[in-house]
């Protein structure tokens, strides 16, 4: 099986499995507690606490851990909008957040919030002009994706950041589960974000991890609450394995990030190449400009799903535009906002690329895609 | 960018007469000492500052990273060279200048020419370079009387040397430049900051602490060790010596009125701890009491527990506020690691409420039934030394799980 849906989610690393183990195998105590076997599971946590403020040029602790990229955006959303209110109740987000963080402003609208959103070009990028006229005195908070998980495109975060932070006191927002380990991302004064939001099982680790990490200590209103662990921020028994196979595999995605970028770009650059060849028939959605490990395009008059079946048919993985959405049987909020022809609205599908990936793999699709073109639309190339 | 050297000017040490060459070369000796690790530098000591000379970028992190905490320093500049021509000259002059291109500052050249062959006057290269930078970055003015930045070029037969940056060094005076003393390390948040204050004065510490298990736990000793290894950063090792102090504590709980515990304790802790000092050579003990925080730290009962000893007790923390001594606290890094949460020997047996004005001879006939002498020699025989920064770290446990 060729897999290349690691936007939905990824195979773990051997070696953060083998943590996982390790971990609950011989450091499973409550790192609350005060015997020894407690005081070296809370050590073994503030080393992998302290690996991940490295990793985004931060204080160990603005480090969270949670238990996903969902929870990670709720909390980011809610907890500062709730703890701002006092200096505004202006909140902005993009048109192609994912449902986490659409959502939760969709929620805090019905809570009295004004929401305003800003909409991107057929690239998929937002326009600075409009941000720099959206954004008011009294916005507490914006939400921005570094990296979009359907399309690929990406936001041009320092510049956001610093029109945020020169025209209001709002809290910048990012959320890289989908570029982090693909595009460096980390703080940086008032040019980068205040938060940034990731999944671990978009970097090969565990499934039910993730982070928040902050800029600096900010007020911010937990979510879950309980015996105050995490600071007070995030209340539960912290999950140690948990957080130590996500330090791992966050430390292996920066150390590979350099090379799996090239890799990615070259995979990215021969398939655009490749559906090119087809003409009007494919719309590609992802354009050059976007991240290289997301590949989006869309088949002129066919279903997503045929297309996903014939290649599943023929042993290669993709998916619908995103893993999340795909279910539900209407467009997707992110290609209704890129505005694309109606002809090619229902056949999006998406390739994306992980660690596993190889070149082979690339040629085999490029030739079962072929293949099927060939069979479902009667095309020679 | 070419790093060259770092420049370091001395702080208060600048103004001692006579022992200026002392302090200098403890300085000296105490910045080879921190720095072992990209050691052998090559220091140049002067009359007024000091170069440490740079082989690599890799040095230049580790200086800058740490060079801040080393005591005696009241400021220092990372200088960097290039060619003797004036394109370098102003290629260099523009990346300098780049840390401060975001701010709205005044600027001006200082030009020395050591070298007095080299073809441009000092006039001529003060506004070649000026001019360059000006033109490179919109937000800087020239400024002649009181600029915010200084951009010193020397030229030298070598090479031309250039600095802009400022760093603000630790202040105070070289550790070991102010004789040795022993400080009462409790685990609590005041006693490190107690040494972290002399250690700036530049005394050379050891310290001691009463260790009573199992009403204290392994734990709580882990924690004082590392609080001794945060003060070893300081620019001078530190030994750690730990007082077996259960039974002493035991025997003063059966032998004494509850509310003179607390009292009768402190004083045999100051006992032991003028015997450690006395064996060590200190000059005087350290404490991180602070005047009316607990009943132990009243005048009445310093007076009480300062009895027992003619040797000068240092408490530099005696006019702080609990939140100016956290303020250091977390200024220095030892917060986090004071404020978990293990019981140490302080708080075990003391009564509901002890005595906040004990009275030395009552104090003094209670104690007069006991013989405590003979378990306070065993105690001060049976402790352990450490010493710190720890050299060889402890085997890692978690080794290849991150």
């Amino acid at each position: 099986m060729i897999y290349f849906d690691n936007s939905a989610t990824t195979k773990p690393y051997k070696e953060v499995l083998d943590t996982f183990v390790t971990v609950n195998e011989q450091f499973y105590a409550n790192p609350a507690s005060i015997h020894e076997a407690g005081t070296d599971a809370n050590i073994l946590l503030d080393r992998a606490r302290n690996q991940i403020a490295q990793i985004f040029h931060t204080d160990e602790r603005c480090v969270i851990f949670t238990a996903g990229g969902t929870e990670s955006n709720n909390l980011a959303i809610f907890g500062i909008s709730k703890a701002n209110t006092h200096k505004g109740k202006h909140i902005l987000t993009t048109d192609i957040e994912h449902a986490s963080v659409l959502e939760a402003y969709k929620s805090l609208e019905k809570e009295g919030f004004e929401v305003e959103y800003l909409h991107v070009d057929n690239s998929g990028v937002i326009s600075l002009e409009e941000l720099k006229a959206k954004i008011r005195k009294d916005t507490v908070l914006v939400s921005m994706m570094h990296v979009n998980n359907e399309i690929g495109s990406i936001q041009p975060i320092e510049e956001a950041a610093q029109i945020i932070h020169a025209n209001s006191r709002a809290t910048f927002h990012v959320d890289a589960v989908q570029s982090f380990g693909k595009l460096p991302i980390h703080f940086n004064g008032d040019n980068g974000p205040d938060i940034i939001t990731i999944s671990g099982h978009k970097i090969h680790a565990l499934k039910g991890t993730g982070i928040i990490v902050f800029r600096q200590k900010m007020n911010i209103n937990p979510l879950i609450l309980g015996g105050g662990q995490e600071f007070g921020i995030r209340s539960g028994t912290v999950a140690v394995p948990q957080a130590v196979a996500l330090a791992k595999a966050a430390r292996i995605a920066i150390e590979n990030l350099n090379a799996a970028k090239v890799r990615y770009r070259n995979w990215h650059k021969g398939l655009i190449q490749f559906l090119s060849k087809f003409g009007d028939l494919i719309h590609i959605l992802s354009t050059n400009s976007g991240v290289g490990h997301i590949v989006s395009f869309s088949v002129k008059d066919l279903k997503g799903e045929i297309l996903i079946n014939a290649l599943q048919d023929r042993g290669i993985i993709v998916s619908t535009s995103s893993a999340c959405s795909s279910k539900q049987k209407k467009t997707s909020h992110v290609v209704t906002a890129l505005n694309v022809d109606p002809k090619y609205k229902n056949g999006v599908i998406r390739l994306s690329f992980g660690a596993f990936n190889t070149d082979e793999e690339i040629e085999r699709f490029k030739t079962e895609f072929t293949y099927v073109m060939k069979e479902l639309k009667g095309v020679n190339l | 960018m070419e790093w060259k050297e770092v420049l370091i000017r001395y702080g208060e040490l600048s103004t001692k007469g006579r022992n200026k060459k002392e302090f200098i070369n403890r300085l000296r000796d105490n910045i080879r000492n921190t720095f072992k690790e990209i050691s052998p530098l090559n220091i140049v000591t002067e009359r007024d500052r000091m170069h440490i000379q740079i082989e690599s970028n890799d040095q230049m992190n580790i200086l800058m990273e740490k060079l801040p905490k080393v005591f005696g320093i009241q400021s220092f500049s990372p200088v960097a060279v290039c060619d003797k021509n004036l394109d370098a000259i102003k290629l260099l002059a523009i990346e300098i200048m780049k840390d401060f291109k975001d701010q709205n500052l005044t600027f001006k050249v200082e030009v020395r020419r050591s070298d007095k062959s080299f073809p441009y006057e000092t006039h001529e290269l003060q506004r070649e370079i000026g001019g360059a930078v000006l033109s490179h970055y919109g937000n800087l003015t020239v400024q002649v009387k009181k600029p915010d930045v200084e951009l010193r070029i020397e030229v030298r037969k070598d090479a031309i040397y250039m600095m802009a940056q400022i760093i603000q060094g630790a202040g105070g005076m070289p550790v070991g430049s102010n004789g040795k003393s022993l400080l009462m390390l409790s685990g609590g948040i005041d006693s490190p900051v107690a040494g972290y204050m002399m250690l700036k004065r530049g005394v050379r510490l050891e310290a001691i602490h009463f260790f009573s298990p199992p009403y204290t736990s392994q734990n709580s000793l882990e924690k004082v060790k590392v609080l001794a290894n945060e003060l070893s950063k300081f620019g001078y090792k530190i030994r750690l010596h730990v007082i077996p102090f259960t039974d002493i504590q035991v025997l003063i709980k059966n032998r004494v009125p509850e509310n003179t515990i607390m009292t009768t304790t402190r004083r045999m802790m100051m006992k032991i701890a003028d015997k450690v000092r006395e064996e060590i050579n200190g000059l005087g003990i350290v404490t991180g009491e602070s005047l009316g925080q607990v009943a132990s730290q009243t005048l009445e009962s310093l007076t009480a527990i300062n009895d027992v000893t003619s040797t000068p007790i240092l408490r530099p923390l005696i006019g702080y506020d609990k939140l100016e001594i956290i303020d250091i606290a977390e200024k220095i890094g030892t917060y986090e690691t004071s404020i978990q949460p293990f019981e140490d020997c302080c708080t075990i047996f003391t009564p509901a409420s002890p005595k906040t004005k004990p009275k030395v001879e009552k104090v003094n006939y209670y104690e007069s039934f006991t013989d405590f002498d003979e378990l306070i020699d065993k105690a001060v025989q049976n402790r352990e030394l450490y010493i710190f920064p720890m050299v060889k770290p402890k085997e890692d446990k978690f080794d290849g799980l991150l």
